[in-house]
């Protein structure tokens, strides 16, 4: 790891008086990608704005049908929230199944958002909740949000603060993990509010996460595993890898998409 | 340099580090609790978890710079006076390893388990929450047996003292 020096704000504006205090300054959050990544020298911040002492960014908080999660809520509270899994269960399984419970204790939700990892597990809930990302200078519709691999709408020095998003009446996610990386090889989060369905599929994408327009409009109209049988998933702009071809995640999107509807119920 | 301090296995401690010091490479040299291992470079294997402010954390993973501050419980810091940890003596008992490098780790592992699920744990969820942490002797099955033979035991300790 390169030399770097540390900070540790208590309130989101020194955080982000701090950040812009030094060149190539970078935050910190659980720093369960960014700490591995800079012991392997791919990323070297000149300095380090730790984000776990804000309290403005941490908790689970529900008002009605609205939700907000600090960014800086790690995943382990988020997957053993009681109001959270009686309100929405499929975001505390969607939180548990991230990493192993080391790395549940320390990466935040934020962190993973702001990422955009195109193996992510919460850019697929945000996509498909059509989450509102809440920063330090504004609000931005998850369906702005995600531009690209590891590419998001944040500026130079924005910083998310907070993710928000109405209950959904009915949601289910499915990943399916890489044997060795346990990584989402294809992960899909289904919503359903009013007549609305998002379907959003992390893993799969050569640009990141999407959302799949046709098995929405047939949700729209049967809510069930089956009426999604008779759709042919296109491969293209699917990854292909070593771990496997775009046609068999192209297969991948379309059985995790019946098990996150079965799994919403 | 950074300073950075803090209460380990019940006793606070202070040291200078760089700020790039990883914490386990704090613990392992700067307080000379070589128990806690570095098994990878690459956050996978968790032969380095120790419990931060009462969370299992990979200690790889994280600066000491960002731990200081809290309070942290290394493998050392289980055992009673002469006597094993409730998990330590299940993997003693169960045979639960076989060259010992990933033990800390997997015991500090166990334990933060059985602190959430008490009393509630069956083999899946043990496998399942083992995913962080690689044993590449023993094919895990004793790891399994004597992690839910320590829930048990802990579970009715904890009855009897009700």
């Amino acid at each position: 790891m390169y030399a770097t020096s540390y900070h540790r704000p208590s309130s989101i504006s020194e955080a982000a008086a701090l950040l812009a205090a030094t060149d190539e300054a970078k935050y910190v959050s659980g720093g369960m990608t960014l700490i591995p990544t800079m012991k392997q020298r791919l990323a070297a911040p000149a300095a380090l704005v730790d984000l776990r002492h804000v309290a403005d960014m941490k908790g689970i908080h529900i008002d009605g049908s609205r939700v907000r999660i600090g960014a800086a809520t790690p995943h382990a509270e988020v997957a053993a929230s009681s109001a959270l899994r009686s309100a929405c269960p499929a975001v505390t399984v969607l939180a548990g199944l991230i990493g192993d419970p080391h790395v549940r204790h320390m990466g935040t939700i934020g962190g993973s958002i702001a990422n955009n990892d195109p193996a992510a597990d919460y850019p697929a809930l945000a996509l498909a909740l059509g989450a509102t990302i809440v920063t330090d200078r504004r609000e931005i519709a998850a369906d702005d949000f995600f531009t690209g691999l590891f590419e998001t709408a944040l500026e130079p020095g924005e910083l998310v603060t907070a993710i928000t998003f109405d209950l959904p009446e009915k949601a289910g996610y499915a990943k399916f993990r890489n044997p060795a990386s346990r990584y989402a090889m294809t992960g899909v989060f289904v919503a359903r509010r009013g007549g609305s369905v998002r379907v959003a599929v992390t893993g799969a994408g050569a640009d990141g996460v999407f959302r799949q327009a046709d098995m929405e409009a047939a949700l729209a109209g049967n809510w069930s595993a089956d009426a999604l049988s008779g759709i042919a998933v296109p491969s293209s702009g699917l990854l292909s890898d070593i771990h496997g071809d775009s046609d068999y995640r192209a297969n991948l999107v379309k059985v995790m998409a019946k098990r996150a509807v079965l799994a919403a119920g | 340099m950074a300073k950075v301090t803090l209460t380990v296995n019940g006793r606070t401690v202070s040291g200078e580090c760089e700020e790039r010091t990883l914490l386990v490479h704090f613990i392992r040299e700067k307080l000379g609790l070589t128990g806690t291992h570095v098994g990878c470079d690459t956050s996978q294997c968790g032969a380095c978890v120790v419990h931060m402010d009462g969370h299992s954390v990979k200690s790889c993973s994280i600066l000491a710079v960002q731990a200081s501050g809290s309070t942290v419980t290394t493998i050392e810091g289980l055992a009673g006076q002469g006597e094993l940890h409730p998990v330590q003596a299940a993997f003693k008992e169960h045979h639960g390893l076989q060259c010992g490098f990933c033990t800390p780790g997997m015991v500090m592992t166990a334990v933060d388990m059985i602190n959430r699920h008490g009393g509630n744990l069956d083999e899946a969820t043990v496998r399942a929450e083992l995913e962080g942490n690689i044993c590449r002797c023993t094919g895990y099955h004793n790891i399994v047996k004597a992690v839910l033979a320590a829930d048990a035991e802990m579970s009715a300790g904890r009855q009897a003292a009700e």
